[in-house]
């Protein structure tokens, strides 16, 4: 329109005080768009720092266990009732550990007195063995877990961090779930007549604290950490040894990795 | 509109306005928010109280022995596996005191012989090492080294020395076959003994023109097992044959 008003002037090179030419534009341009660089990031790296605020989705948990590493000492399974006030009857467990004795003649015998909290007797065996090792076990917090898919009442659920937890009010002890979990990880809790399990110690992570276990395991037997994240301990852990889960043809999709498991654990 | 009809409609209507309403009284108020369930209880769960600590915890007022403990054999395990969970003592350090395990029987737990534990794992047996001895008379707990650089080879490789105490073996001494030099004591792993590398070793002993007892069994070296190294079928810290 300024052209038309001054016909004198080419149409090619626009007048000195055009508010917009290109050259102007970018000129006075610049400046603007940093401005609103660092108007965009401040906020959101500010916003982490503040970050308080712990973000279920963000997270996906899984935990290995290197049976190779475990020396039976029981530890865990102390720490995790002492944590969880889990009741001290040697019935109720979240995670315990197991020792197995394959004998010559093929025959397998697992154990775990006490859940191998007080130790373990001398193993005593007229033929000799094969083999024999500790194996820990615990909730596997599977992907596809089928204690969930049986409770009639929604009290038992997959949180978004990946974390399988019993909502201990709404739970009605119907038992359905402790009768589907093939893991053997679920019990009815004693005083409150609700199923309770091993919880990942969710109370922990989410502040950003490791798991009961892991973190009294004196071998490092017990890795704890994201299963989608590249730089996580688990991942490390995934990406170094050899990787089984407990019944896998159950298509559970556990999330509980064991490396080193000898094909006699079930 | 019939008069049935209506009379229906009226019944289903009221049905379902009863549904509605028992349905807001009785469905909790989180339910649904996340998932199938009460999200209120992943809160509860979350706001559960942590007993355990961790060690960055202890350090804050028990550096001295953090710092020694961080640097010794022991760094790998935690304060809180032999103290128990210290968040009642942070709370009231003098009112809560964590126990201190002195008594002999809490060290085998980790340390007492088994041989469901893993290979190489420092392990002794408990009825015959110094007996009743509390461990901490010899052993610093928060910086333990053994007493004296290993005597035996059974000091570190425990298991093979019980096998081969039973077998027919029990006699060789352990550097008949293995080379061993001194600085395997301080470096194992980089000064590893040598293992008897051909069948001919074996022969020494159990090839039929051997100068050895005659109780100990031969075998004719050019027809037994040709193809194998001698130990890919015999144990020779058990040998098999009984």
């Amino acid at each position: 329109m300024t052209n038309q008003a001054r016909p004198g002037i080419p149409a090619q090179s626009p007048p000195a005080d055009s508010p917009l030419d290109r050259r102007a534009f970018l000129k006075k341009g610049w400046p603007a768009t940093l401005l609103l660089l660092v108007a965009k990031v401040v906020p959101s790296a500010s916003g982490e720092t503040k970050g308080a605020e712990y973000q279920a989705s963000e997270h996906y948990y899984g935990m290995g266990i290197d049976v190779g590493k475990c020396i039976g000492c029981g530890r865990c399974a102390d720490a995790c009732k002492t944590e969880n006030d889990v009741p001290r009857q040697p019935f109720y467990f979240f995670t315990w550990i197991e020792r197995y004795v394959i004998k010559t003649d093929g025959e397998t015998v697992v154990e775990s007195p006490n859940g191998g909290i007080e130790g373990f007797p001398p193993t005593v065996t007229e033929t000799g063995f094969l083999r024999t090792f500790f194996v820990p076990k615990l909730c596997n917090h599977c992907a596809s877990p089928p204690c969930v898919q049986v409770c009639p009442v929604g009290a038992t659920f997959t949180t978004p961090d990946g974390v399988v937890l019993v909502d201990k009010d709404y739970c009605i002890g119907c038992r359905y779930c402790i009768q589907a979990c093939p893991y053997g990880a679920r019990f009815l809790h004693p005083q409150t007549h609700t199923a309770a399990k091993c919880t990942f110690c969710y109370h922990r992570v989410t502040k950003g604290l490791l798991p009961a276990c892991v973190g009294v395991c004196p071998t490092g037997a017990r890795i704890f950490g994201e299963v989608h994240l590249r730089t996580s301990p688990l991942a490390r852990f995934r990406r170094f040894n050899e990787i089984q889960v407990l019944k896998p043809h159950l298509n559970t999709e556990p999330k509980v990795y064991y490396a080193n498991l000898d094909g006699e654990v079930k | 509109m019939p008069q049935q009809i209506s009379r229906l409609l009226i019944l289903f209507t009221l049905l379902i306005l009863g549904l509605v309403v028992a349905r807001h009284y009785l469905v909790p108020k989180t339910f649904g928010r996340l998932g199938h369930y009460r999200a209120a209880a992943v809160d509860a769960i979350v706001a559960r109280n942590v007993k355990y600590v961790g060690r960055e915890a202890c350090a804050s007022c028990h550096d001295d022995i953090v710092k020694i403990h961080s640097l010794a054999r022991h760094q790998t395990v935690a304060c809180e596996a032999c103290h128990g969970p210290g968040a009642a003592h942070m709370e009231a350090p003098t009112e809560h005191k964590p126990p201190a395990p002195r008594k002999r029987g809490s060290c085998p737990l980790c340390h007492g012989y088994d041989p469901s534990r893993p290979t190489g794992f420092p392990q002794i047996d408990p009825v015959a090492h110094n007996p009743v001895k509390p461990c901490i008379t010899c052993h610093n707990p928060h910086a333990p080294e053994p007493p004296q650089v290993p005597g035996e080879c059974s000091a570190c490789h425990g298991q093979i020395a019980r096998t081969k105490a039973v077998s027919h073996h029990a006699l060789l001494p352990c550097t008949r076959c293995h080379e061993t030099s001194q600085q395997h004591k301080v470096t194992p792993r980089l000064s590893r003994p040598t293992k008897p590398r051909d069948r001919a070793f074996c022969g020494e002993c159990h090839a039929k023109d051997a100068r050895s007892p005659k109780e100990i069994p031969r075998i004719d070296m050019a027809s037994h097992g040709e193809r194998y190294a001698c130990w890919q079928c015999h144990y020779p810290h058990d040998p098999e044959l009984r």
